[in-house]
């Protein structure tokens, strides 16, 4: 049990530094996505249902979403303005 | 003005944290905090009557915190309609997106609105509820949204619908006020057998009013930013 969150938590550290490296922008925001769901693993683990689906509606599906739909706009603009 | 205005935060930040911190002030052990939860784990199947202790907590005893964190959603949602709005143009791009893309979020859509429609309806049962339900059946949306482009909804629709789930909330909260209880948010309703669907007084019908709210104000902020130039 023990073992098992701190690896958990050592995988959500190793993926959050590694977003910062990334350079594509939209393999940054896949990867957050894996944070947050990695969180919503934990949270299942410590007893708190609840917070779990919580978190893996909001943290994986929304957020990805939101920014993704933001990266497609701005990258159709910077398209635009090389042209 | 500006100026004005940030020190205005920053005295609004002060006062929080000033607060906070009187509220640190006060000794709590760890076994007061432990009793709370005990207390509340004991006393909620005989009062609130669901199965599910978390949402007793949400809806009836911090029932208006929850309308608290409705209305920072309303008004969040609110603001990125009124930024996303742009110049009123239609984006004319037409991206050519994969066959399999197409008919799978076709596939994937009825089943996502399904089950964010179980989670809201079980929030008194299994772990869920209004606020989750409501994002799963805003995501099925973005599926769509994101994968064919010629997906338009009625967007008053979706305000006449926000609007009065918003309403409605506030009126179960204002028929507990004026019922037996004589307070806000008060349960009126019967509790029911207990673990059952149709169980635990207004949990269900608040549950599904911020599940329809959620839903509705979410799918048409994604809708929004699509939309926008």
């Amino acid at each position: 049990m023990l073992y098992l969150l701190s690896f958990l938590v050592l995988a959500m550290l190793g993926v959050g530094i590694a977003i910062i490296f990334v350079k594509d922008i939209l393999n940054a925001v896949i990867l957050s996505t894996v944070v947050s769901l990695v969180a919503s693993i934990i949270f299942l683990y410590i007893a708190s249902p609840d917070v779990a689906i919580t978190e893996a509606a909001i943290g994986a599906a929304l957020t990805t979403v939101v920014f993704v739909i933001a990266i497609k706009h701005t990258k159709s603009k910077e398209t635009s303005d090389k042209e | 003005m500006r100026k004005f205005i940030s020190i205005l935060l920053l005295a609004g930040f002060v006062f929080y944290f000033a607060t906070l911190a009187g509220g640190l002030m006060i000794p709590s052990s760890s076994a007061d905090r432990k009793s709370v939860g005990l207390e509340i784990l004991s006393r909620a199947k005989g009062e609130t009557g669901a199965a599910n202790a978390v949402t007793s907590v949400v809806v009836l005893y911090r029932g208006f915190d929850t309308l608290g964190e409705v209305t920072v959603l309303f008004l969040a949602a609110l603001g990125i309609s009124v930024f996303m709005k742009g110049t009123g143009e239609k984006r004319k791009t037409v991206l050519d997106q994969s066959f399999i893309l197409k008919t799978g979020s076709r596939l994937l859509f009825p089943l996502m609105f399904l089950f964010g429609i179980y989670i809201i309806a079980h929030g008194h049962l299994t772990p869920g509820g209004g606020f989750p339900g409501g994002v799963i059946i805003a995501t099925g949306f973005f599926v769509i949204l994101l994968t064919s482009e010629s997906v338009h909804f009625n967007k008053t629709v979706m305000s006449v619908l926000e609007g009065l789930a918003g309403l409605s909330f506030i009126g179960l909260g204002v028929v507990g006020l004026l019922g037996p209880g004589n307070s806000f948010l008060q349960n009126f309703l019967p509790l029911g057998k207990f673990d059952t669907v149709f169980s635990a007084g207004i949990i269900p019908l608040i549950y599904a009013v911020v599940g329809i709210k959620v839903g509705a104000e979410l799918s048409s902020v994604v809708y929004a930013m699509k939309e926008s130039k």
